[in-house]
């Protein structure tokens, strides 16, 4: 098949994007899990201890892709909402909803593991600084979000509900994203940055790459397998699903 | 490798509370979201009609 002839919005449709997500789904797994057990292996074998904290800021392996996947998938999800809102397409709706509940989860790592890594080196749980608040809004949205979903019956009203949700709280992610700058916070800036060079040793940073890579592999596992109960859920009846779902 | 037994490798330095706090929480949360899924997904399989007449 030549790439000029090959028909993006076919995918746009949930009965011909079924398949594809279920063939797509056991490749993902497999990376997450080699992308993890790599990430893994550099973060706790290969990476050195940090000058000033020790074995204490291994959590950076953790904390710092969770914190990205929380805010990436909100852009994700704001994405879908704006072209599900332009173009009415189904399927929109449905990658929205599937990837809310794994952006919870992130952004619930995010906050659960910077207070492990805060009481230690700072000696609190948590403060009321700009980056730790603007991150627990993050969470409080994507709560809202499923909340704002399951309150409405029909599917299609939830959809649209939702979009204007995601739309309107994506604001909050530039908020997350700078408020190391904008504000005075306690939080330390940006390790990685487009603008300069990491602040890091090429081991901590290439342990962080890689487990910021499994878990984004984790995200589009789960957001696939999601999004296929989605349809079949919302389509059970229609004829498609009969003859195809099985098996 | 920095490591030079199990437990010291446990004890991360003093900070093993926190790190494998966070490591684990990780760990329980990316098992328990694929467990739910796979129990909703067996939930909508029961719901199809013609899963009892391929049996």
């Amino acid at each position: 098949m030549s790439a000029s002839l090959f028909n993006w919005f076919k995918f746009a449709s949930p009965a011909s994007f079924f398949p594809l997500a279920g063939r797509l789904v056991p490749w993902f797994a497999a990376a997450t899990l080699v992308l993890a057990a790599a990430g893994l292996w550099v973060g706790f074998a290969v990476a050195p201890t940090d000058a000033q904290q020790g074995e204490g800021y291994r959590i950076i392996f953790v904390h710092v892709p969770a914190s990205w996947m929380s805010m990436f998938i909100y852009c994700v999800m704001a994405f879908w909402s704006a072209l599900g809102l332009s173009f009415n397409t189904r399927l929109s709706g449905m990658m929205t909803s599937a990837l809310a509940p794994t952006g919870a989860l992130f952004a619930f790592l995010s906050l659960w593991t910077g207070s492990l890594w805060g009481k230690p080196m700072w000696g609190a749980w948590w403060v009321w600084d700009a980056r730790l608040t603007s991150q627990l809004i993050l969470f409080f949205l994507y709560l809202g979000f499923i909340a704002l979903q399951a309150a409405i019956d029909d599917p299609r009203r939830a959809d649209k509900a939702g979009a204007i949700l995601a739309l309107v709280g994506v604001v909050n992610v530039p908020i997350i994203y700078f408020s190391v700058q904008w504000w005075n916070t306690l939080h330390q800036g940006a390790s990685v940055s487009m603008t300069k060079a990491p602040s890091m040793a090429h081991t901590m940073l290439l342990g962080m790459l890689l487990m910021a890579l499994a878990f984004w592999a984790y995200t589009i596992t789960m957001a696939l397998i999601r999004v296929r109960c989605i349809i079949l859920e919302r389509e059970l009846t229609s004829e498609w699903v009969k003859k195809n779902a099985m098996e | 490798m920095q490591w030079n037994s199990w437990s010291e490798f446990w004890a991360m330095g003093g900070y093993g509370l926190y790190v494998w706090g966070s490591f684990g929480a990780c760990l329980l949360g990316m098992l328990i979201e694929p467990w739910l899924l796979l129990r909703r997904r067996r939930a909508i399989q029961a719901r199809l009609p013609h899963k009892e007449s391929a049996q």
